[in-house]
């Protein structure tokens, strides 16, 4: 059992790090994969016999590279002998693997794959979610995300879609998709979509950190400044938004002394770097509104003038309903709560958010603040059946219960 | 890995260009095929005529029917390719961007089928 343990932290830790160079050593995906699973059988077997080495992350990756070459010089051979001598405890160096999550990263978002198969492959194999969670992350059937990975894997063998960073002429153009999937695996990591804690924190610390090598590797891109500002800045309060028991802590009733100041002054830097690039765009806008939020020293110090009026920006770039609901609520911070109730019921009627559960929440949350107790009840169970990350139905059922009791 | 770029346009862009337009293209075709050649990618080539010359061979209705005209009434007809060779789909992808003559229309980039 503690051996179990022992390998299921390793697969959290190492895992898609070791993948990352597996799939550069054999060029296919699926091959790394099966490669990487034996050595995880072969690590069960022989630390249970011999014990766990001091290294554990490099006896797993040197284990899976052999069985991947191994393979590759004799792929119709399904096993392999069981008495292959277990390698020395000594390593050298690791190679360059942080290289190698950064070549699958642009791989992934070869624009050769269609958009939703980069998202997918990415969330696969650099966020090591399982079909099942990136189906539920993209409201899909698991089927048809299955189908996408097969798809896209077949066309990266079968294209010849290098395992590479592409020449620097070429990265302006594939910066924007490289972007695009670091902030959706952050996302994923920031509110998990089907996971039993709210968030995942290897993914938010993966996320940033291949957004730190994409702003290294093309420093002139206020965009890829902005993006990794707004992660900064909002992982700041990733302490401060959970509970020990994994409970969500909505940003009011966050401490605010805990949130980290070093990461929020890094964030403040960078964003400011991007903006003195005058080429603005919606992550620096994000990133702003992040940072107005970091430097509330209350919630009612909170500048939401500013904050409504970044979010009608990011109307222009980003027009989707869930940033219209954020620009509602924002306008009717600044304003008056009645304002923002009767942009949540324009949005209501229009529709198309009728399966996302934070319309309602926001709109129970607002009704509980005037005090409308019983409506506010309806709008909390209603956001009850569309959420579907425990920590966030917990916090519904709270505020539920909270509304529901005391009504004297 | 070897890959075919096929050239697509609208055929009567081509057909309205003046001589000179028409030697400066070919020439530019021709340093693009030397070009390839002393990359070591180069391995086949050819213009093809105007759709307006082609026959189609029909399947499916018992015997084989013989019929005037493309296989399909498109925007953007087939008029040329190349066969290369080189390591992999970004450098063919950087080949195809260089493709003489392409004011508008497609170059399609594909990956031919083992053994060929």
């Amino acid at each position: 059992m503690f051996l179990g343990r022992i390998v299921e932290e390793l697969v959290r830790t190492d895992g898609r790090r070791i993948l990352a160079g597996l799939i550069r050593l054999t060029g296919d995906f699926d091959a790394a994969e099966d490669a990487l699973q034996e050595a995880y059988a072969r690590a069960l077997a022989s630390w249970q016999r011999d014990g766990v080495p001091s290294t554990p992350g490099a006896w797993l990756n040197t284990v899976a590279r052999r069985v991947a070459i191994d393979r590759m010089r004799r792929p119709v051979t399904a096993e392999l002998p069981e008495d292959l001598e277990a390698p020395p405890f000594e390593f050298e160096d690791p190679p360059p693997i942080a290289d190698d999550r950064l070549r699958l990263l642009f791989t992934c978002c070869h624009p050769a794959l269609a958009p939703e198969a980069q998202s997918a492959l990415a969330l696969r194999t650099l966020g090591g979610l399982t079909t099942r969670e990136i189906a539920r992350a993209f409201v899909e059937p698991e089927a048809t995300t299955a189908q996408r990975l097969v798809r896209a894997k077949r066309k990266i063998r079968e294209a010849g879609i290098p395992y590479e960073v592409p020449p620097r002429q070429k990265l302006p153009e594939r910066i924007d998709s490289v972007l695009g999937v670091l902030y959706l695996i952050f996302n994923e990591g920031h509110t998990a979509t089907d996971a039993p804690s709210l968030i995942r924190p290897d993914l938010m610390v993966e996320a940033i950190r291949l957004a730190r090598l994409t702003v290294a590797l093309l420093p002139e891109s206020a965009e890829a400044l902005g993006l990794l500002a707004l992660m900064l800045l909002t992982d700041a309060r990733r302490e401060a938004r959970v509970t020990p028991d994994g409970d969500l802590v909505p940003l009011d009733d966050q401490d605010r002394s805990r949130w980290r100041q070093d990461q929020i002054a890094e964030g403040t830097r960078l964003l400011d770097t991007a903006m003195a690039m005058a080429s603005p765009g919606p992550y620096q806008v994000q990133a702003a509104i992040a940072a107005l939020h970091s430097s509330a020293r209350s919630p009612a110090d909170t500048d939401w003038i500013q904050i409504a009026a970044l979010y009608r920006t990011l109307m222009r770039y980003v027009p989707t309903p869930v940033v219209e609901l954020n620009s509602v609520i924002a306008f009717g911070m600044a304003t008056s709560l009645p304002a923002a109730l009767d942009g949540l019921a324009r949005l209501e009627a229009r529709g198309d958010l009728a399966r996302y559960h934070l319309l309602p929440a926001a709109k129970g949350e607002i009704l509980r603040r005037l005090g409308q107790r019983d409506a506010a009840a309806v709008a909390f169970r209603a956001a009850l059946e569309l959420a579907t990350n425990p920590a966030e139905r917990r916090h519904l059922e709270r505020r539920v219960a909270e509304v529901s009791s005391a009504t004297g | 890995m070897k890959y075919i770029l096929l050239i697509y346009g609208d055929e009567r862009i081509w057909a309205a260009m003046t001589p000179a337009e028409m030697e400066k293209i070919y020439a530019d075709h021709r340093a693009y095929g030397e070009a390839m050649g002393q990359a070591g990618a180069f391995l086949s080539s050819f213009e093809l005529k105007p759709t307006s010359t082609a026959t189609s061979v029909k399947f499916g209705t018992g015997r084989p029917r013989t019929v005037d005209g493309p296989f399909a009434e498109t925007k953007e007809q087939l008029a040329g390719y190349y066969v290369i060779e080189v390591p992999n789909l970004e450098d063919a992808i950087a080949w195809a961007e260089r493709m003489p003559g392409m004011v508008e229309g497609t170059v399609e980039v594909r990956p031919l089928a083992a053994g060929a």
